[in-house]
């Protein structure tokens, strides 16, 4: 396979892609699977058998749509038609309006906000192509940026864009890719890792998942392209085994790019060597963390250790490794393609290009989102999600259990590194739940609370000692039974955990108290001074007097 | 992957049971590595539904990694089970969006009509019930899985009524 082959691929792709004038696109991302969509699928198939059209329409199965809420979805690409809670009665009335008239009742607007107010980049394959065909991704220019990094550019050359992009790691941390890449890239050693971190553990996040099993070869590309950027010839996918239907695509994926000698020896007929090993994750929030997931890849149990040294210097078998998450990969091929400064032109001046938000809770529009960075939590919220009628926005919570609840007044915040921070919240993987009058901010806080005690290693005290500590004063707080005293033992809590434990599990997992504290205050002194809970949620005890 | 060159003297299976030859299959790709040992508990898992205490000792010796740490790594991931599952399983989502939009509530019903608590099994063995951390399917919150299949915008009742038809036959 060489770059001929590749444009050949692409040939033959449009070629019969030309020749089908009518594209039927069923989402068959998690959601919509859930919604029953393989068998509408089926239904579609079945239903052009019969009228005899199967030399003009084409009926394949895509990633993430977007719209969750209003799953199952079908997208009609060649008319720029999207149809939205689709059932198997509908189909024949699809099928028949193809071409002519579009079923208007089943039509969702793309002028809505929730799709014009968006800017894909990570996702621009989402919903187009077959996740599970390598070939299909090769039609829409995949690979390309690999071949050109391979053949086109030197090592430091692919960093130095990477570099000029600006672009900084999606997992939450938001360290500067390039400087990362640059600092393996000059690590001794004759062996070098890349790792791919898919632990997306957050709950109500699912960004991660949703390109892995949506259009996983993006994430090869970018790890390949980063491998040989920093001088590697190994690399390591860790994933989530709870995400079975990311698991089985990726490992498609990776059959169909060693076939393709895309992934393995000499790939695309230069010298360049570099294979990928799937490695499934078993449940451990805390393995999101980075020297925790080296050491569950070694076999072992998922601890963290202290750093430095980092594992850019000192990683998997102590040998320097590249270690970034999905999302940051899935940025790689763009920036190649297109150049460092035309993605950074994109976003503010420190956070540069798009960011991926899973709008879930109480919004109308939950789903997949891409947006620059620096819009507004406002624009996000009320524009793209919507609240719905009937309803009072009263939080939004980003970044997970290491994330804090930001109240309406700070709505107009542009969402970036430095200002989620201020507001004692963090950009986080990209989680968002919206919570409504119907949440009682410190029942939210102890959900939290309780993910960060049974998820905490237990390797070092302040983490383990004090999240069960202070999960128990939430616990007396909801229940009516604790004093002020218990407010400023928590509160000192807080700030121990926060400064004394040794990963980010434990630093950030007083967050969720502080800024819930900070913001809703009133909600703790009501349920601790009056016994009640303004959101009428936590029963409180009888007063045993 | 790391270092493991010739080819190491096969250690038996504890039972004659064939599906032992898939747990084989997963070592021999890795090599016997010890680094290989999740993956392998993985195939266990998968193939006979839980971890008994012979797998480990099988596992254990086959690697060569000592029991302690493998009991370590199979108790440390909430993954791995050491007890057997039901004849059915139902995983209730606890995920933030779930949490928000009642899954406690369905949660609750779900332990009652099974008459067990999340993460045991029904007294009858029929029912198993779960939490998940997420699932990832958050736009049709709330969720569950029933058997493998992920229920979207679930509500109490039609929990119960799943739950109800496995405890009766």
């Amino acid at each position: 396979m060489n770059g001929e082959d590749l444009a050949r691929i692409m040939e033959e792709e449009n070629k019969i892609k030309k020749s089908q004038p009518h594209q039927i696109h069923v989402c068959v991302a998690a959601a919509c699977l859930s919604a029953h969509s393989e068998s509408l699928k089926e239904d579609f198939v079945k239903e052009i058998k019969r009228r005899g059209i199967e030399h003009q329409c084409k009926v394949k199965g895509v990633g993430c749509l977007g719209l969750c809420a209003q799953a199952p979805l079908v997208s009609v690409e060649s008319e720029g038609v999207l149809y939205h809670n689709v059932t198997s009665q509908n189909v024949p009335q699809i099928v028949e309006g193809l071409g002519k008239k579009p079923v208007k009742e089943l039509q969702a607007s793309l002028e809505a906000p929730f799709f014009s107010r968006q800017h894909r980049v990570v996702l621009d394959n989402c919903g187009r192509i077959d996740p599970e065909r390598i070939e299909d991704y090769i039609s829409f220019g995949g690979y390309s940026a690999l071949l050109k990094a391979l053949n086109e550019m030197r090592a430091p050359e692919v960093i130095e864009q990477v570099t000029r992009s600006g672009l900084r790691g999606r997992g939450g941390a938001g360290y500067p890719t390039g400087l990362k890449w640059s600092t393996v890239s000059k690590a001794g050693g004759a062996r070098k890792f890349v790792v791919c971190n898919a632990d997306e553990g957050d709950p109500g996040a699912f960004m991660d998942r949703t390109i892995l099993a949506s259009d996983p070869h993006k994430v090869l590309e970018g790890m390949t392209i980063a491998a040989y950027a920093v001088g590697a010839s190994e690399g390591y996918i860790y994933v989530r085994a709870e995400y079975p239907l990311a698991v089985k695509r990726l490992r498609t994926a990776v059959h169909q790019a060693e076939r393709l000698s895309i992934l393995g020896k000499n790939i695309l007929g230069t010298q360049f060597n570099f294979s990928i090993e799937i490695r499934l994750g078993a449940g451990a929030f805390v393995c999101g963390e980075e020297t925790a997931l080296l050491a569950s890849i070694e076999g072992k149990r998922g601890t963290p250790r202290p750093r430095p040294p980092y594992p850019a210097e000192s990683g998997l078998w102590n040998m320097p490794t590249l270690i970034n998450n999905v999302e940051t990969y899935a940025h790689v091929p763009r920036i190649i393609t297109e150049g460092g400064d035309w993605y950074a032109k994109l976003g503010t001046e420190k956070s540069k290009g798009t960011k991926m938000f899973a709008l879930a809770g109480r919004v109308t529009n939950t789903g997949l989102i891409e947006v620059p960075m620096g819009m507004s939590l406002r624009d996000i919220i009320f524009g793209i999600g919507g609240i719905p009628e009937g309803h009072k926005f009263k939080a939004v919570q980003t970044g997970g259990p290491s994330g804090g609840c930001i109240p309406e007044q700070h709505l107009d915040t542009p969402v970036d590194y430095e200002s989620l921070a201020k507001l004692g919240s963090i950009m986080g993987s990209g989680g968002m739940v919206v919570m409504d009058e119907t949440s009682c901010m410190v029942d939210v806080a102890k959900y939290f609370m309780d993910f960060c005690k049974s998820e905490s290693c237990g390797k070092c005290i302040p983490c383990r000692v004090g999240t069960a500590h202070m999960h128990d004063i939430l616990t007396k707080i909801t229940s009516g039974t604790a004093s002020m005293n218990d407010l400023s033992i928590l509160e000192e809590l807080c700030d121990v955990v926060q400064n004394t434990s040794l990963c980010g599990l434990g630093q950030t997992a007083p967050n969720s108290i502080l800024s819930t504290l900070r913001y809703f205050r009133e909600e703790y002194l009501a349920h601790i001074q009056r016994r009640i809970c303004p959101a009428g949620v936590c029963k409180m005890q009888e007063q045993s007097t | 992957m790391m270092a493991p060159t010739q080819e190491k003297k096969q250690i038996a299976p504890p039972t004659d049971d064939k599906r032992w030859k898939i747990v084989q299959a997963t070592m021999r790709r890795h090599g016997h590595a010890p680094n290989s040992l999740i993956e392998t508990l993985h195939t266990v898992q998968e193939t006979f539904g839980f971890l008994e205490k012979q797998s480990l000792e099988y596992v254990s010796l086959a690697l060569r990694v000592p029991l302690s740490r493998v009991y370590g790594v199979a108790t440390f991931y909430h993954f791995f089970t050491l007890k057997p599952p039901g004849e059915h399983m139902c995983v209730v989502c606890m995920g933030t969006a779930c949490y928000i939009r009642g899954a406690q509530k369905v949660l609750q019903d779900i332990e009652q009509t099974a008459g067990t608590k999340a993460g045991e099994t029904s007294p009858n063995g029929r029912v198993s019930l779960l939490t998940a951390r997420c699932l990832g399917s958050c736009g049709l919150a709330p969720n569950a899985v029933f058997d493998g299949e992920v229920v979207g915008r679930l509500t109490p009742i039609e929990a119960h009524k799943r739950v109800e038809e496995w405890m009766k036959k």
